[in-house]
């Protein structure tokens, strides 16, 4: 149980850590995102009382007042599900994130699930098969599945399927010409649209999970209490799922986390790619119109998205390794 | 029984009858760590093509500079087909540019940026990852608070949302902001790494004997993780080129070189490749110039691991 509190205090540090840090960029940069917003304001026109309310409203920070004061109103703001209005949009930024989470949440928990599954199973048979053709053929696709980038995929599958055979939307992540609802025809579009980005991810990332499933399934093919369970009589399928299997996923546990951070951070730009409306497209947006509220609130909820989902990933790794629920303390040198 | 009788026969108390010179035993740490690995490592395809890659995008990135002069634009029509003429072998951008050249002048920053965010990132991965695995308790759990904090933050938005407010210009810069929370993965490995290493016989014969700590680590304990040191170099070295090109094709990041991510921006924005299958050659090559480094390390990180896996190791050994 302890174990548990440790880990959802330290997400919950990490968000105010993350909420702090954007509120240090916005606020404490001498030129920075504050006189550029005061700039932009400032040609909406109004006198200087008008524009510490305006900047109030837009970005829950008020540069009349004390520093300390200022934090306490963003924190408070953003506690309230408050994160300003976007200067690009005209709309608050609450709003559009809470549009676009779902989708990107959506686009990753697919993508991530596909990953795994495809290459736990295809390193472990390759393992099974070592030096063999299909482990020297499979350990060559999946080291060039490690080498290309997500989004050399991503253009070369927008370009040809997109727009050479026009087999898969180029823009968008629903058909908007069918009404959102639980029917045949909606969910058609939507995994119409998500095919193209998740594929992507898939073929470019599975090849790194494969390698490392291999590596470790070899591993422990070797050690000694595989062969106690041979010499035991245990069944070939028992042996190969609750001896190798478990043993050889367990440490790719590490990669699972890491890997859960770096997918939501590639969304930014594989959604703008493929123009799929999800958090990280309106993060680029976002930047590129240095629109800081929405930035700001967009990097936030990103941040919070990887957080809560390596929370959950924690959770469970305790129920298939019950050593980590203990916590490894070791005797300090 | 006292101590004074037996003061020849105790183990303790022998003196090594063979003295080993400074030198000796140099040499024999640099055939145990640098030339029996390297064998092993040549000896696999894997270890020798990427070395070849990886020396070729060298050389283009410092040779092919004094061979081959600066594109500029103009050079021939606008989105010229590759393979045509001698001067321009893989055809123009859409600014006239020379493609060809263009992919060279921009591996020296694409080296540099490589070469700072991978050295920041296994320098800050192996201080923290060592210190934490060897010295445990307290100070364990703190370092690893910070990784794991590091870990959940999201790498690349971070990245874009720092570089719009600094909008950083200088290569190296680049490189070590991209691998701002690369060494916190890469630290927790190491730590684990020195877990196990820190409980060997040897490691605590030294311990006992009252070596310093930092002798122990520099001894002992570095030497062991040099293949996971340098498949972490790689790694970081990977996502550096990967999320420099992804900033630069955004157009995130302030061009002021030759960059592929640079390349594959005007490709896009200014010629409309994706959508024109003519100008198709002014996006592919740049990106096949990022899959090819990329590749060229990802094999070196493969043969390396090759090294670090004991099993595979052993088995090279006896088949000699």
């Amino acid at each position: 149980m302890k174990w548990i509190y440790k880990r959802v205090l330290q997400a919950i540090f990490t968000i105010y850590a993350t909420i702090t840090l954007t509120f240090a960029m916005i606020r404490l940069i001498p030129g920075g995102p504050m006189d550029y917003l005061r700039a932009q304001i400032r040609q909406q026109g109004g006198t200087p009382g008008e524009m510490d309310q305006l900047l109030q409203a837009y970005a829950n920070m008020n540069p009349s007042d004390p520093l300390w004061k200022e934090y306490v109103s963003y924190m408070v703001s953003i506690h309230q599900g408050d994160f300003g209005q976007s200067l690009f949009y005209s709309a608050s930024v609450t709003e559009i994130l809470a549009d676009a989470a779902p989708w990107t949440i959506f686009l990753m928990t697919i993508s991530i699930l596909l990953i795994y599954i495809f290459g736990v199973a295809l390193g472990a048979v390759m393992a099974y098969y070592e030096s063999g053709l299909f482990d020297n053929m499979s350990s060559i696709v999946s080291i060039v599945s490690n080498s290309v980038p997500y989004y050399v995929i991503a253009l070369i599958f927008l370009f040809y399927f997109g727009f050479d055979l026009g087999w898969f939307p180029t823009v968008g992540r629903a058909n908007d010409a069918v009404e959102p609802g639980l029917t045949f025809a909606f969910f058609a579009g939507v995994l119409n649209h998500v095919f193209l980005p998740a594929i992507s991810l898939v073929l470019t990332s599975f090849g790194g999970i494969a390698l490392a499933m291999r590596g470790n399934s070899i591993r422990v093919l070797g050690e000694d209490y595989i062969r106690v369970a041979h010499l035991r009589g245990l069944g070939d399928q028992r042996i190969a799922t609750r001896y190798v299997g478990r043993n050889s996923v367990l440490p790719l546990y590490t990669n699972f986390l890491i890997s859960i951070g770096y997918l939501f951070g590639g969304s930014v730009v594989l959604e703008t790619i493929f123009r799929y409306q999800g958090l990280g497209y309106y993060l680029f947006e976002a930047i590129s119109a240095r629109d800081y509220p929405l930035m700001m609130g967009g990097f936030i909820i990103i941040t919070v998205a990887v957080v809560i989902a390596m929370l959950i990933g924690d959770l469970t790794y305790g129920k298939l390794d019950p050593r980590a629920e203990q916590g490894d303390s070791h005797e300090s040198y | 029984m006292s101590r004074t009788e037996g003061t020849d026969t105790s183990p303790f108390e022998t003196i090594s009858d063979v003295e080993t010179s400074k030198s000796a035993r140099y040499r024999e740490f640099l055939w145990d760590h640098v030339v029996v690995p390297l064998r092993i490592f040549l000896k696999d395809w894997r270890g020798v093509v990427g070395t070849v890659i990886v020396g070729t995008y060298v050389l283009m990135g410092t040779v092919g500079l004094l061979i081959f002069k600066k594109p500029s634009p103009n050079e021939g029509s606008p989105n010229a087909p590759p393979f045509e003429t001698m001067a321009l072998p893989l055809g123009t951008d859409a600014l006239g540019q020379g493609i060809f050249r263009s992919l060279i002048y921009a591996t020296p920053t694409m080296l540099l940026m490589i070469l700072s965010g991978g050295v920041f990132a296994i320098a800050v991965a192996s201080m923290v990852g060592i210190t934490a695995g060897y010295k445990g308790g307290r100070l364990d759990s703190l370092l690893m608070g910070v990784s794991d904090m590091m870990i959940a933050l999201p790498g690349l938005p971070l990245v874009m949302v720092v570089t719009t407010i600094f909008a950083p210009r200088s290569a190296i810069l680049v490189g070590i902001l991209l691998a701002i929370n690369q060494w916190a993965g890469l630290a927790r490995t190491l730590r684990s790494q020195v877990l196990t290493l820190r409980e060997e016989s040897y490691v605590e014969a030294a311990r006992v004997m009252g070596a310093p700590t930092y002798r122990i680590i520099i001894d002992d304990i570095i030497p062991e993780l040099m293949p996971y040191i340098l498949i972490s170099f790689v790694n970081a070295a990977r996502a550096v080129i990967f999320g420099s090109v992804a900033l630069y094709f955004l157009g995130v990041l302030p061009f002021s070189n030759f960059n592929w991510g640079v390349m594959m921006n005007i490709a896009n924005d200014q010629g409309n490749a994706l959508v024109v299958p003519a100008y198709r050659h002014t996006i592919l090559f740049p990106m096949l110039a990022i899959v090819g480094l990329s590749m060229g390390l990802v094999l070196i990180a493969q043969a390396a691991d090759r090294l670090f896996n004991v099993r595979l190791r052993t088995r090279h050994e006896t088949e000699k």
